[in-house]
């Protein structure tokens, strides 16, 4: 028993000087283990007289519970110490871009027509689609638009024959939608549309998304209101200023132009306006009731309006885009920037 | 239509200055296109008359000009131009004036010769855009000393209207005065019309053979005018500032008259008219030659004035150089005439021509016009060139003329279709200030019967004369609202999956979507869809585009070639649809999804490897898309060529065993002859399969364990391995719960010519345990099948 003070001052040395969690163990194992020099003083007991036993058995005990004290710091020290070289060692630079950080994007033009569609899905349109080798009855006749009408002249239209040819506009589809539906009819079209233009603000194929109400009632401050509700919100101004005047389209009658002020310049007067501080940016007017007698919907019992904009310059407003013919060509370098 | 604003304010000249009266125009359906100054700025410059004319002792070129500008003492000047001569009436800025370009006239000396102002050519006085080559000549009328800016009116701007082709009513002085009169309510006051008494009793021969198409014809004949005559200068400068040349004193009075009143004129040499006017159809292969020198072929459906013996014009469109107005004419024969709009529509553009007459005929002239017209014409043409007017002859087909329109007006359709209601008399007075009458009221009824004028083509119905109302009333004053509609909810069918997200789908791949013509040249659809039958353009703007696509490819390769010359070496692309395929009467518009991937797998970057992609890359990307339908397994890649792709990659995809794309990856051969010296994978499947999906359909999830075993085939090299997953899924019964494929592998090991395949199986019963027994049954069925179908043998 004399020894045990010396015994456990080596004990204790050892504890400090081990510096990997298994030469702790070791120790650990020299010392109280089932064969340790501790284990082995307290198994010496019996060689002791009774009298002394409970003292010395309950020194012993003391100095084991202190070594394994020691041990379990010297243990969560070494642990500690293990964790912090391993999260050293784990650091990496933050900074370095991620894996894999590929993403596209939609062309310009669709993100605008998708735009559209969604802020008209609100109000209850839907989107209409159809053909975009129309016939001469679809895309003219329907439209009260009769051969040698000088509105042909409007548009210059691509011909495959005498009777069939590129819709010049979306409108066919608001047609082929009047001859199968009843009113109410609440429809937007989106689609590519063809005119026989190339130069530096024309090209021969572009993009129109057109919208069509029918039902009872309809009035043209009907239209007026949707058309500024629209504007407003697709440029995300409630001040932007617009304004209809009059115009003609065969389709519509009353018909109107509709301006806003100039979002390039807010109407000061800038060269995308031509000085005006307007721009001219839709059609629209109340369906002529030829149309709708060519549909086979009543004229004296419904009404409707219906308005039409050409999508890369609604998106060369919203994006300041200054050149139309990027919108085809597919560079990379342009597509990248609406992702 | 171009104009000047002090030739409308003689008509009618509302209180409003030039850019509020443009405004209003505008706002009126008349769109103002520009309005600009007649003369550019300058001052100091006076009517002058040119007393002697000397040459100039050391200049040949120059001339030394005694000049009395009305201040008292005649003025010496050096004159340059080679037209200068005494008695002349010139435009003469002083010493002191300020001339275009902020030039001022200073005292000089020319050649040793004191000279004190300057004689203006019509150039130096930004009247002409080219340089003049003499000086501006003034009629001898012209008061010396008078300021010359104000005596020629040049304190004027044009106002220039793009008008919509419903309008052609305005396309004069008059017509204009008419809506002005109309927007700000004031009476408009048109020149007096002093009707030409006959004075000798030639009459030429008229007749119309085609009286549909020309059921009015006026003429008359103006015997002994003096041709050489000048035109008036106010004349030539209304005609200037309406952007018409002046020609000769005949020409420009016909000229004159249609821009003031809307009626195109013709004058004819009497001389060279043989017996009688004859209004006819062409006979095919006639010829003509136009007063613009070209010769053309005239078609049977193109009305014409001829004589006895040829053509003379085409009626409404340009009058022939043979019996034109000449410096030798003496007598001519006035032609002042209603063609429908019809038998002239489309006339001038078949022969590549747009005249102003054309112009108007083909959107409608006042056929009540021809007559007031002709006076008015007879009248200036003796004021200015003298002669004789003979009686005017008409030849009229009263069934043939526009039949009188009358259109029902009710205040209850005014007020539904504005959502407001106009005072009666307010309708009343806008009405008949646009030339219409109201017939028939009934005000308490609401219901007015309006008689439309024979000038406006446009107004047939209700909804013409509502736009009317509300183009005078202002669209701007008229209410807003917005529409109410019953809150109905449509259907909405779950299982299809909209187009928008397709598009997400490519995007979230790293794709950028490309929009292309729909038209291609017609080599590269040759060279990418060689068997496709695609509706050619009959006018196509440029022959490279000229045939409709048949596929996405050719757009696609456009695109790359584009991008890869640009060096962006890494291109993902996607587009969707149309695609046309087949004979016009057989065709076939179809929606399709297409897609081109070309350059490194990964973007640059210091994780990314080099690698280029390959066809799996671009299946992977289909096969992502494929998997969003839910249907993932009714879709199948079979090996096929296809002309444009690499034989040994290139799969036709199909849909439930039906044929709806291609993938693969481009030809080399194709890549060749289009210079491309990279590889490119392409595809396109028809959209709707790709967006018709399925509901989700639950399965009970079971809760006894799975089994798995994983499995080594070895199997020739050609054997496709979609066969081999087929019969393992035949033979692994219904309790397979997955099949992997995790290992293609060759080299060491495998005999050459052979692949290994490694699979792993895994079983699941919904309500028990699955023993050891069963599953090892299956699994040497398995690979009894595969090794009887296959040759396929377990790898050691």
């Amino acid at each position: 028993m004399e020894h045990l003070s010396t015994l456990v001052n080596e004990a204790r040395q050892a504890i400090q000087a081990a510096d990997t969690v298994a030469s702790l163990d070791e120790v650990r194992v020299r010392y109280l283990g089932k064969k340790g020099e501790i284990t082995a003083l307290l198994k010496s007991l019996g060689q002791l007289p009774a009298e002394e036993r409970p003292q010395a058995g309950e020194r012993i005990n003391q100095a084991k519970q202190a070594l394994n004290g020691d041990i379990e710091a010297r243990r969560r020290a070494l642990e500690q110490a293990a964790l912090e070289a391993r999260l050293a060692a784990e650091r990496v630079d933050v900074t370095l871009p991620g894996r894999d950080r590929v993403a596209g994007g939609l062309h310009p033009v669709t993100r605008t027509l998708e735009r559209i569609e969604g802020l008209f899905a609100h109000i209850g349109f839907e989107v209409a689609v159809g053909p975009e080798i129309e016939d001469d009855y679809h895309n003219f006749e329907a439209l009260n638009i009769p051969a040698h009408h000088p509105a042909r002249g409007m548009a210059d239209t691509f011909y495959f024959d005498a009777t069939r040819l590129l819709r010049t506009h979306t409108s066919p589809v608001q047609v082929r939608t009047m001859e199968t539906q009843a009113p109410p009819i609440r429809i937007v079209c989106p689609g590519r549309v063809y005119r026989s233009d190339s130069d530096l603000t024309h090209t021969p194929m572009f993009h129109q998304i057109e919208g069509l109400l029918v039902d009872e009632g309809v009035s043209f401050a009907d239209l007026k209101g949707t058309i500024e509700d629209f504007l407003h919100a697709f440029f995300e101004r409630d001040d932007l200023s617009v304004r209809f005047r009059p115009s003609y389209f065969p389709f519509t009658e009353p018909s109107a132009e509709v301006d806003i002020q100039c979002v390039m310049c807010s109407g000061d007067g800038c060269r995308v306006c031509s000085h005006s501080g307007w721009i001219e940016i839709m059609g629209c007017g109340m369906v002529h009731p030829e149309v709708f007698r060519h549909s086979g919907i009543d004229a004296e019992s419904y009404t409707g309006f219906a308005f039409g904009m050409g999508a890369e310059r609604l998106a060369m407003l919203r994006y300041g885009v200054n050149d139309l013919r990027l919108f085809f060509e597919n560079d990379l370098r342009f597509l990248r920037q609406f992702a | 239509m171009k104009f000047s604003e002090q030739w409308l304010r003689e008509w009618v000249s509302p209180s409003l200055s030039t850019q509020a009266l443009a405004d209003q125009i505008t706002m009126a359906g008349l769109e103002v296109d520009a309005v600009a100054d007649v003369a550019a700025e300058f001052s100091g410059v006076v009517v002058a008359e040119v007393i002697s004319r000397e040459a100039h002792p050391d200049a040949d070129k120059l001339s030394l000009c005694r000049v009395d500008d009305g201040s008292g003492e005649p003025v010496q000047v050096v004159c340059g131009a080679p037209n200068v001569a005494a008695g002349q009436k010139v435009a003469f800025a002083r010493v002191g004036a300020v001339l275009p370009g902020d030039f001022t006239i200073k005292k000089a000396k020319l050649r040793g010769a004191e000279s004190r102002g300057m004689i203006c050519s019509a150039s130096e006085l930004g009247l002409e855009e080219e340089t003049s080559p003499g000086i501006l000549e003034l009629p001898a009328s012209a008061p010396v000393g008078e300021d010359f800016r104000g005596w020629m009116g040049l304190d004027d701007r044009t106002i220039e209207v793009d008008l919509t082709p419903n309008r052609g009513d305005c396309l004069s002085v008059k017509g204009m005065a008419r809506e002005v009169g109309a927007l700000n309510r004031l009476t408009v006051r048109p020149p007096e019309l002093v009707e030409q008494p006959a004075t000798h009793e030639v009459v030429f021969p008229v007749a119309v053979s085609a009286p549909e198409a020309c059921p009015r014809y006026v003429g008359r004949v103006v015997r002994g005018i003096d041709v050489s005559a000048e035109t008036p200068l106010w004349m030539v400068e209304r005609l200037r500032r309406s952007g018409v040349r002046p020609i000769n004193a005949v020409v420009d009075i016909t000229n004159y008259v249609m821009l003031e009143l809307g009626q195109p004129m013709h004058a004819f040499d009497l001389a060279n008219l043989a017996q009688a006017i004859d209004v006819r159809h062409a006979r095919d292969g006639e010829t003509l030659v136009l007063l613009d020198g070209q010769e053309v072929t005239l078609r049977a459906d193109t009305l014409l004035i001829a004589d006895a013996e040829k053509p003379l014009a085409i009626a409404g469109v340009m009058g022939g150089e043979h019996s034109g107005v000449s410096d030798a004419t003496r007598d001519v024969f006035l032609e002042s005439a209603f063609f429908a709009p019809l038998a002239v529509a489309g006339q001038a553009r078949t022969y590549g021509l747009h005249t102003d007459a054309s112009h108007r005929f083909e959107r409608g002239v006042d056929p009540d016009l021809t007559l007031p017209a002709i006076e008015r014409a007879t009248a200036l043409l003796l004021a200015i060139a003298g002669g004789e007017a003979g009686p005017i002859s008409e030849t009229v087909s009263p069934d043939h003329l526009p039949a009188a329109r009358r259109v029902t007006l009710r205040a209850a359709r005014v007020q539904q279709c504005l959502d407001m209601a106009i005072p009666d008399a307010d309708m009343v007075d806008i009405l008949e200030r646009l030339g219409m009458r109201v017939v028939d009221a009934d005000a308490d009824a609401g219901v007015w019967q309006v008689e439309v004028p024979s000038w406006r083509f446009d107004v047939a119905i209700e909804e013409d004369l509502i736009e009317e109302l509300a183009r005078i009333y202002g669209y701007n004053r008229l209410p807003v609202r917005r529409p109410a509609a019953r809150l109905a909810l449509s259907a909405d069918d779950e299982a299809r999956r909209p187009l928008a997200q397709l598009r997400r789908q490519f995007v979230a791949r790293g794709y950028q979507e490309a929009i292309s013509y729909s038209f291609v040249a017609p080599d590269l659809q040759a060279l990418l869809a060689p068997d496709a039958v695609a509706p050619r353009l009959a006018n196509p703007i440029s022959s490279d585009m000229s045939v409709m696509r048949a596929s996405l490819f050719p757009g696609l390769v456009k695109a790359l070639m584009h991008n890869l010359n640009r060096q962006q070496n890494r291109v993902r692309l996607f587009e969707t649809g149309l695609v046309f395929r087949g004979e016009l009467d057989a065709l076939e518009q179809t929606a399709m999804v297409g897609a081109l991937v070309c350059g490194s797998r990964d973007p640059e970057g210091w994780t990314a490897g080099r690698d280029t992609v390959d066809f799996f890359d671009l299946k992977g990307d289909l096969e992502s898309i494929l998997a969003m339908s839910g249907q993932g397994g009714q879709w199948r890649f079979e090996a096929q060529p296809h002309p444009a792709l690499h034989p040994g990659q290139s799969a036709r995809v199909l849909r439930d065993g039906v044929p709806v794309g291609w993938i693969g990856a481009l030809h080399p051969a194709v890549r060749s002859e289009l210079g491309l010296k990279v590889d490119a994978f392409v595809f396109e499947v028809e959209q709707e399969a790709l967006v018709a999906g399925q509901l989700p359909r639950f399965v009970p999830l079971s809760r006894y364990p799975e089994v798995r075993r994983d499995l080594a085939l070895v199997v020739a090299e050609d054997v496709p391995v979609q066969a081999l997953l087929d019969t393992l899924r035949e033979q692994a019964g219904e309790w397979l719960a997955d099949l992997a494929l995790f290992d293609v592998y060759q080299g060491a090991g495998v005999a050459e010519g052979y692949k290994s395949l490694a699979l792993g199986l895994t079983w699941q019963h919904p309500s028990r345990t699955l023993n050891d027994e069963e599953i090892n049954q299956l699994v040497d069925a398995i690979v009894a099948e595969s090794k009887r179908r296959f040759g396929a043998e377990l790898r050691g």
